[in-house]
């Protein structure tokens, strides 16, 4: 068991960041999944870091109650955002969810009484260990893996191939719009919360738009096709830099090139790839 | 019974549709026929609620659908299938179906915490019903593959399956034999005649002429927006407005005969 210890000793950091990453690639999957471009994750994961870190700072809330509150704000915030934003479209609605990313940032920012501004949130307790962050992964995906199975999965893959022919089955394509949204709102703060209790301290540049391209990267480069898609992306998108490290400066050109290629040769993803490789007989030529 | 009343609709300074008044009956097949462009689509498109009209009111069954979204109209039993076929191509033909199935009001998320078991047998009873609903369209052999390989024709039948899933009572079904060849038209018609007879009210834009003349009782004929003609099959083939409408003046009076419709 030597080899553990030491094992976690040094990546302990590493193997929580693969699970809060993995957590933020299934809060896109949600949206992606629906066929929405979607930006706002990161400004969601920020809120969910600040709501948990300043409780367990400043009231000592017990921890699962901070880690459900730190899912519970963004939550409330993507359903008072969802109505207006969700009538938009395609790079609209990108646009916008951009937007308000920014808008949180710099809230948070601002509000330095409350927040700390720029100098960030220091000394939050380091209470996020492998067992939360497994557990929230394991029930998260289950939930989703039951998701994608059954109807509300089928009408969420309709949406996404055409709006309106599923609006004219029956289906109240706003609203399941709007419960992804916020599921998904709700699926990155609960990453945010878990990630700032193992990282010390969190500040508002954290959760502006390079993460949220990184979470964006994360869902494309996996695919929308299933949540497993989303856990390959998290997995590569955070490991990717560690077995890269021999490159040096290159690092993040290899990470660019990685996904130029996946969007150029494959499209929906590596989920889709392997589901093709594996599963032949379900390919368009069979029978 | 669907009424609408002095309904008009344009798009900025384009008149599509003016004035045009319509009673579908409660039962029977009713044909809405007219030259490319007379506003035969938009008709579907107003009565399903993507479009909202200018002027007049829609009633189906005592409500206004008018401004109604919509999946409520879908709900309140108006069904329809579409000119450009919008199948869900990367779905298999039986996802297509179960897509349109059952009581979407009770769709939620708690569901999903039910026992596997429970959830399970949900699942299999509609896919049981999915199923006679592809047979019913003779694409039962076809259910696992995904719909974007279907021929044309075949999409065509798959979105009538898929249209029947959502238990209408109106049915508007928007050139359901275009791209069809002889043999699917025929069973086409056999179709629409059997829900013809389950009580179902259907509501056909067509261009086949034999198609429509040989199932509708009731046909109405629009041509720039405007309602120019209504009758049955035989009135409609005799009215000179709409042999002109179809095949233009002629010159020489006497020559325009109704014996050169289809």
């Amino acid at each position: 068991m030597e080899w553990l210890e030491s094992f976690w000793a040094t990546y302990s950091t590493l193997v929580l960041s693969v699970g809060t990453n993995v957590l933020l690639a299934l809060s896109i999957y949600l949206t992606l999944a629906c066929g929405l471009l979607t930006v706002a994750n990161a400004a969601f994961m920020g809120l969910g870091a600040y709501t948990a870190g300043l409780l367990t700072i400043n009231t000592g809330t017990p921890f699962l109650l901070a880690l459900l509150l730190g899912a519970l704000v963004p939550a409330l915030v993507a359903l008072i955002i969802g109505r207006p934003t969700l009538r938009l479209s395609g790079v609209y609605l990108a646009m916008a969810t951009l937007a308000f990313g920014e808008v949180v940032r710099i809230v948070i920012l601002n509000a330095e009484n409350l927040t700390g501004g720029a100098l960030g949130l220091n000394g939050i307790p380091q209470l996020t260990g492998w067992f939360e962050v497994m557990s929230a992964v394991s029930f998260t995906l289950y939930i989703l893996l039951r998701l994608a199975r059954s109807r509300v999965g089928r009408a969420m893959a309709a949406i996404r191939q055409d709006e309106i022919a599923t609006e004219l089955m029956g289906l109240n394509v706003r609203s399941y719009k709007l419960f992804v949204f916020v599921f998904g709102a709700a699926l990155a703060g609960l990453a945010g919360a878990l990630n700032a209790h193992f990282t010390f301290f969190i500040s508002p540049n954290e959760y502006g738009f390079e993460r949220g391209v990184e979470i964006l990267a994360m869902g494309v480069l996996g695919g929308s096709g299933s949540p497993w898609g989303a856990v390959i992306g998290g997995l590569l998108i955070t490991l990717l830099p560690e077995l890269l490290r021999g490159l040096g400066h290159y690092r993040p050109l290899i990470n660019g090139v990685i996904l130029i290629v996946i969007i150029l040769y494959a499209p929906r993803g590596i989920w889709e790839l392997t589901r093709y490789v594996r599963f032949p007989t379900r390919t368009p030529t069979a029978n | 019974m669907l009424t609408l009343s002095g309904i008009s609709k344009h798009f900025g300074g384009l008149q599509v549709l003016e004035d045009v008044s319509l009673t579908v009956p409660e039962h029977g097949i009713f044909g809405l026929i007219g030259p490319n462009g007379a506003g035969k689509t938009t008709v579907f498109n107003l009565i399903s609620g993507l479009l909202v009209p200018s002027a007049g009111t829609i009633d189906w069954a005592g409500r206004r659908l008018d401004g109604m979204a919509p999946f409520r109209i879908t709900r309140s039993g108006i069904a329809r299938t579409f000119q450009n076929i919008r199948v869900f191509r990367e779905m298999t033909l039986i996802e297509n179906v179960l897509v349109a199935m059952g009581d979407h009001s009770r769709d939620n998320v708690f569901r999903l915490i039910l026992p596997l078991s429970r959830f399970r047998d949900v699942e299999q009873r509609e896919e049981k019903t999915a199923r006679e609903l592809l047979s019913r369209v003779g694409l039962a052999d076809k259910a696992r593959l995904l719909a974007g390989t279907l021929s044309y024709g075949e999409q065509r039948r798959l979105e009538l399956a898929r249209a029947l899933a959502t238990e209408p009572k109106l049915l508007l079904l928007d050139e359901p034999a275009a791209g069809m060849n002889a043999v699917e038209k025929q069973h086409l018609m056999n179709e629409v005649t059997r829900l013809d007879e389950s009580g179902l009210s259907i509501l056909i834009i067509e261009h086949d002429m034999r198609f429509i003349m040989g199932l509708c009782e009731q046909v109405a004929v629009l041509n720039f927006g405007r309602l120019i003609a209504r009758g049955t099959p035989d009135e409609i083939r005799a009215n000179p407005e709409v042999v002109e409408a179809y095949l233009g003046r002629d010159d020489e009076p006497g020559s325009a005969s109704g014996a050169n419709l289809p």
